[in-house]
């Protein structure tokens, strides 16, 4: 075909872009701002709803990564123009590439829980967010959360940077409800005496498996789930801390002591995803993702010819429907590439 | 505590203080809770700082609390709030200062209201103008007092006379502060610091040489809320509210209790007494209480001013342990006497928390 695409993201949706456009016979430029690939899946210890490593979808994604990709790491964009023939790219490095279509899949970043301003985070000690607990589980240290702890128990808050009018973010996260389902059981199974409670709006588990895995919590593993927003966190003089909101389902006020609080953090654009969305004009919609050419039938198109989105750029998704998707912009740009020889 | 999380909000809830020239309204309800406060403010910004600050004697409350009890309907509060406005025009001013905590929530509601929808302000100039004849120009700044306090707070700082440091422990005084909600709840970008870690209070304390408790409850309400005292059938609620702070807070062994709000020093100080009489319990050290003030009662023992000249004789819970703390001399007999130095009669001892004179 000898055709060129630049894919500019190197996480789940921008590798396994890469991986199909190269069986397609499209010689593709990758171009990551970090010194790996993987974005991510890199922060990740176990997958839902099979809990399987994520380094085994790591090590697929690698696997398809060959000498037939020209792979930028380290990589910033300075400039990115459209002369009407290519679309071409200059690097903060100098490095200039061009390219005949271009796949943005720059992703998401998690919410900044500091914004909730009264939850905590990033002024009491023992407040934490999921992708930090991650870190603790994939380093076996989650031991290290609760020594010297007076209170046993880990409060786990849902929808934080989610579903939040106070925030500016309407939109739902998806994944967040699962993930904690996911991190009270691994709490419960590597640390039995720690008692683990999630505070939840209410529980979207829309995917297989999901709702498996939320009575595997209850029923196996003793979580306690208890419907009711986080009103505030304050730290007792013991470093735990005091939450107070109102459980719904009785319909009283709640306080309760916790040891470690854990916010499952949302999704928001990447500030890389709104930077390109501004220097190519591409629209993003009230929720800040870009917007696909069409909602239903051009899902990874945009309405500029050769522009090409993957992935979260357009809103929450799970890895496997992250290389699905990843899997259909490819067919786009392929398709997309061959219409104009 | 990560005071470099609380230090990163703070940056971000700056918001802009007139620096002179001030149109001053008072509040409805201090001048009898605390009536040394408002002639301290006006004594610190004439004296110490050289301010101009003026106040109409023809200006009106507010409505904010009959607003805020459903007794006023907001249209009637925009309409004398703009009446107040019109007080501060006619005196050729731009800066508007409130005493209370409640009309700066209130002037800030209506000029939000006003921005957002513009039909509104016209509607009440419409108002104004068929009642009274009067027109106004909108303030180009609206300031809490405290927050003209804090401002100046390291001018303050350089000319006091005392520190709050224990003189005998060289420690700093321990200090719990409470803002009132109409201060930046409402709208936290009109607060210095916001509304979940405010920094109005904390930045004098910090300032004076004090120690800020961050307790459980640090964010509960007063008790006073309005509806929780107002009804008379709800005060139990409210005496249960300032006992749930009073609770939280002594385990950090505070030192005094700073407020900027019309009802939250009230309460505070007040129902101290009253759980004392229900319970037989008291707060604070050896039974005394823990001693509650206003910013201006603070800012003037700082710069050295006569504990009675601020008032501190008509506080519930005695303010004697608190000066004997930082050194600050009184003169016992001249508590309870007026400037003319005659006796104005002396309150009746509580059962259980101490007072001074003990002995009556």
């Amino acid at each position: 075909m000898n055709k060129t695409a630049i894919i500019i993201g190197g996480g789940v949706a921008g590798m396994e872009t890469a991986i199909q456009l190269l069986r397609l016979g499209i010689e593709v430029y990758l171009i990551e701002k970090e010194s790996r690939l993987g974005g991510h899946l890199n922060s990740w210890d176990h997958l839902f709803p099979n809990r399987r490593d994520s380094k085994e979808v790591s090590e697929y994604l690698q696997l398809g990564m060959n000498e037939g990709i020209s792979l930028h790491l380290n990589a910033e964009i300075d400039t990115l123009w459209n002369d009407k023939k290519k679309f071409n790219i200059k690097l903060k490095d100098g490095t200039r590439l061009n390219s005949d279509a271009l796949v943005i899949a720059t992703g998401y970043e998690v919410f900044d829980a500091r914004k909730k301003e009264e939850y905590g985070y990033g002024i009491y000690d023992n407040v934490i967010t999921s992708v930090e607990l991650e870190e603790f589980l994939r380093n076996n240290e989650l031991k290290r959360l609760f020594e010297g702890k007076t209170s046993k128990r880990v409060g786990i808050i849902h929808c934080v940077g989610s579903r939040d009018e106070k925030v500016g973010n309407l939109y739902c996260s998806k994944l967040c409800c699962v993930t904690g389902v996911k991190q009270a059981i691994e709490i419960r199974e590597r640390m039995p005496d720690i008692e683990v409670f999630c505070f939840y709006m209410d529980l979207r588990m829309f995917d297989r498996y999901f709702e498996e895995m939320y009575f595997e919590a209850q029923e196996k593993w003793g979580v306690q789930f208890i419907r009711g927003r986080l009103s505030e966190a304050a730290e007792n003089q013991d470093h735990t801390l005091l939450i107070k909101l109102e459980d719904t389902l009785t319909g009283l006020p709640l306080k309760m002591n916790v040891g470690l609080l854990i916010l499952l953090v949302g999704f928001v654009p990447s500030p890389e995803t709104r930077r390109l969305a501004s220097m190519l004009g591409l629209k993003e919609g009230d929720d800040r993702f870009l917007c696909p050419a069409d909602e239903h039938t051009l899902t990874n198109s945009t309405k500029i010819p050769g522009v090409f989105l993957a992935g979260t750029v357009k809103g929450p998704e799970g890895i496997a429907g992250t290389i699905t998707d990843a899997r259909a912009a490819a067919l786009q740009v392929a398709a997309y590439l061959t219409s104009r020889e | 505590m990560k005071i470099e999380g609380k230090q990163r909000i703070w940056m971000d809830y700056q918001k802009e203080i007139a620096d002179d020239h001030f149109f001053y309204v008072r509040s409805c309800v201090r001048q009898n809770f605390f009536p040394g406060s408002e002639k301290t403010f006006l004594r610190i910004l004439q004296s110490e700082l050289q301010k101009d600050i003026y106040e109409n004697p023809s200006h009106t409350t507010c409505s904010g609390i009959g607003y805020h009890a459903d007794i006023v309907p907001f249209e009637t509060s925009m309409t004398m709030v703009a009446r107040q406005f019109a007080l501060m025009t006619e005196a050729g001013y731009e800066n508007f200062t409130t005493s209370c905590i409640t009309s700066f929530g209130l002037y800030s509601e209506v000029l939000e209201t006003w921005h957002h929808f513009p039909e509104t302000e016209q509607k009440t100039r419409d108002f104004l103008y068929k009642a009274t004849g009067r027109t106004f120009k909108k303030p180009s700044n609206v300031s809490h007092a405290s927050d003209i306090i804090f401002k100046f707070r390291k001018k303050i700082s350089e000319k006091g006379k005392y520190r709050l440091i224990n003189r005998q422990t060289g420690q700093p005084l321990r200090v719990v502060e409470h803002i009132g909600c109409h201060y930046s709840k409402m709208f936290p970008s009109k607060g210095v610091g916001g509304a979940e870690y405010p920094y109005v209070l904390t930045g004098m304390i910090d300032e004076w040489g004090g120690e800020v408790i961050d307790y459980p409850e640090r964010r509960h309400c007063c008790g006073f809320g309005f509806r929780q005292y107002f009804v008379q059938a709800n005060r139990g609620f409210s005496i249960s509210c300032s006992k749930k702070k009073f609770e939280s807070m002594e385990p950090y062994k505070p030192d005094m209790i700073l407020t900027n709000c019309p009802g939250c020093p009230m309460f505070l100080d007040r129902w101290q007494y009253a759980i004392s009489e229900m319970e037989g319990k008291t707060y604070g050290d050896n039974g005394y209480g823990i001693p509650v003030l206003t910013y201006e009662e603070l800012a003037g023992l700082v710069l050295g001013y006569d504990p009675w000249d601020l008032g501190l004789q008509v506080h519930q819970v005695p303010i004697e342990p608190l000066l004997e703390k930082i050194g600050i001399p009184y003169d016992p007999e001249m508590k309870f006497r007026n400037i003319s130095g005659q006796d104005i009669g002396r309150p009746e001892s509580p059962s259980f928390l101490k007072f001074y004179p003990e002995k009556v």
